[in-house]
């Protein structure tokens, strides 16, 4: 069971509180993650990623363990604590001001 | 008694301000979308309750927002509230996108625009600007988004398909202004329902007579001395809103940015109406409920200084069509004063007297219920207003 934080916004929009937690299938990875969310919540298809290239927004950063995984490839295997749901992969909106 | 019902779009929500006929005392509701700007909400004239909103963010991208009942509950288009509050915890809804056409048959060679660095760019979409739902369909709008382009929905906002004929009015051409490069306005002509008027910053004003498969620039009178190497170029100008009376669709009132034109023979040419104006630069512009012929504008010191000249605010009518032009101040900050109004933050009721309605980048809303004699601000601390619309209920 995969454990994903969403920032407020989104979590609002695909309207779940606290954590998302999802079934996603060997090798884990952010690719596999976001296409498991977005199926599940279709609502967000497009607001962490392009809807057609599939790319980051340049906004959004993913953390996980302590790290800043945002630029490792989609298809990098997230960390074993994510894959094992000992950790959540946090999707967080970069800071700014506004 | 009749309802007013105004729609504010903010930088960080939507409010929904409502009054009876009398237009003094205002319910204030919201925000709903907390956090994202609201670029427009605007209702279905042929069904009240449906509402749409464009629900944007430098985060998390453009998300399109539905009301079935008058804004008290949202949804993104295509999902029911039973799918996203069932039992099982499992939500069915779709976010909507806005594919460009890239098809061989309508939106081919069209893939690049011009960019600031004089390279072409592919489109790509940043955000909805405008809303337009149809006259007679509630399941039928339009969206203005920027990079401009024009989409179409016949399903209430669910799916969007691209009108990317125009795009073929010299598209290759068109490059962003300051602001963006966004399709803003879209006016829909009662009496000739293939008829569409649409204007892009920094592009010009287009129109179509076949329901947006073709469309031709409409700029010939226009002139942007200090904005384009030819100031009569057909597309290039950065026409910052048009507007029209719905009995008489063929007469065009703009706003340029800079310049106040009028046309009378749906936009095929254009005449300055500027006249005595302390500047003709600003953004809304807008026609009375009743009187074709008059017309309102709120003037803006400069290009770069997006502010009420003197520092007061000041509404400027016309009752004659353009050139003539009084300053509305009763009940308006006459000192002071260093807002602006966007383009699509002023609209009018359908009441008689006609009431009158804009919003300011400080946050107030102003209403006028005697045609803009006087203002009183219906709210005062929003954030900055991006868009206002009104709806008169039965």
């Amino acid at each position: 069971m995969i454990r994903i934080v969403l920032p407020a916004h989104l979590r609002t929009l695909a309207r779940v509180d606290g954590e998302v937690k999802l079934d996603v299938e060997s090798p884990v990875t952010q690719r596999s993650v976001l296409d498991a969310l977005e199926a599940r919540y279709p609502m967000l298809r497009g607001t962490i990623r392009d809807h057609v290239t599939l790319t980051r927004r340049p906004f959004v950063r993913f953390f996980a363990c302590e790290q800043d995984l945002s630029h490792e490839s989609p298809d990098t295997p997230l960390p074993d604590a994510v894959a094992m749901g000992t950790e959540p992969l946090l999707i967080v909106g970069a800071m700014a001001g506004g | 008694m009749s309802t007013i019902r105004v729609l504010v779009g903010t930088k960080k929500g939507a409010f929904i301000l409502t009054s009876d006929g009398k237009r003094t005392q205002w319910a204030v509701n919201g925000p709903h979308f907390g956090g994202w700007e609201l670029y427009h909400l605007k209702g279905s004239p042929a069904d009240p309750d449906r509402l749409y909103a464009s629900q944007t963010s430098s985060w998390f991208g453009q998300v399109i927002q539905r009301s079935d009942d008058g804004g008290k509950t949202w949804n993104p288009p295509g999902t029911k509230p039973e799918d996203l509050m069932g039992p099982d915890g499992m939500p069915k809804g779709e976010s909507n996108m806005f594919l460009y056409d890239a098809s061989a048959e309508t939106g081919q060679p069209l893939t690049t625009h011009q960019h600031y660095d004089g390279t072409q760019r592919p489109w790509e979409l940043k955000r909805v600007w405008h809303l337009e739902p149809s006259l007679t369909d509630p399941d039928t709008v339009y969206a203005g988004v920027e990079d401009a382009a024009i989409f179409k929905s016949v399903d209430g906002g669910t799916t969007w398909q691209e009108l990317a004929g125009l795009r073929s009015a010299k598209g290759h051409l068109w490059q962003p202004g300051a602001g963006g490069m966004c399709l803003h306005t879209i006016l829909l002509d009662p009496g000739h329902p293939d008829r569409i008027f649409v204007a892009i910053s920094a592009a010009g004003s287009f129109r179509s007579d076949d329901g947006g498969k073709t469309w031709h620039p409409i700029t010939r009178g226009l002139k942007s001395q200090y904005e384009l190497p030819d100031p009569d170029a057909e597309v290039g100008h950065c026409v910052h809103r048009i507007a029209m009376h719905p009995s008489r669709p063929h007469v065009l009132f703009m706003q340029k940015h800079w310049d106040v034109l009028r046309s009378d023979d749906t936009g095929e040419s254009w005449q300055e109406i500027s006249g005595n104006l302390p500047s003709d630069f600003g953004f809304p512009i807008a026609v009375h409920a009743h009187e074709p012929n008059t017309v309102y504008v709120v003037p803006i010191k400069s290009d770069s200084e997006h502010y009420p000249p003197d520092g007061k605010l000041r509404v400027y009518r016309s009752r004659t069509g353009g050139n003539e032009w009084e300053a509305l101040t009763k009940g308006l900050p006459q000192q002071n004063c260093y807002v602006n109004i966007l383009r699509d933050a002023m609209a009018v009721d359908q009441l008689d007297p006609c009431g009158i309605y804009f919003g300011t980048t400080g946050g107030q809303v102003y209403g006028s219920a005697d045609a803009g004699d006087s203002w009183t601000a219906i709210v005062r601390d929003l954030p900055p207003v991006l868009s206002v619309e009104v709806q008169t209920l039965p």
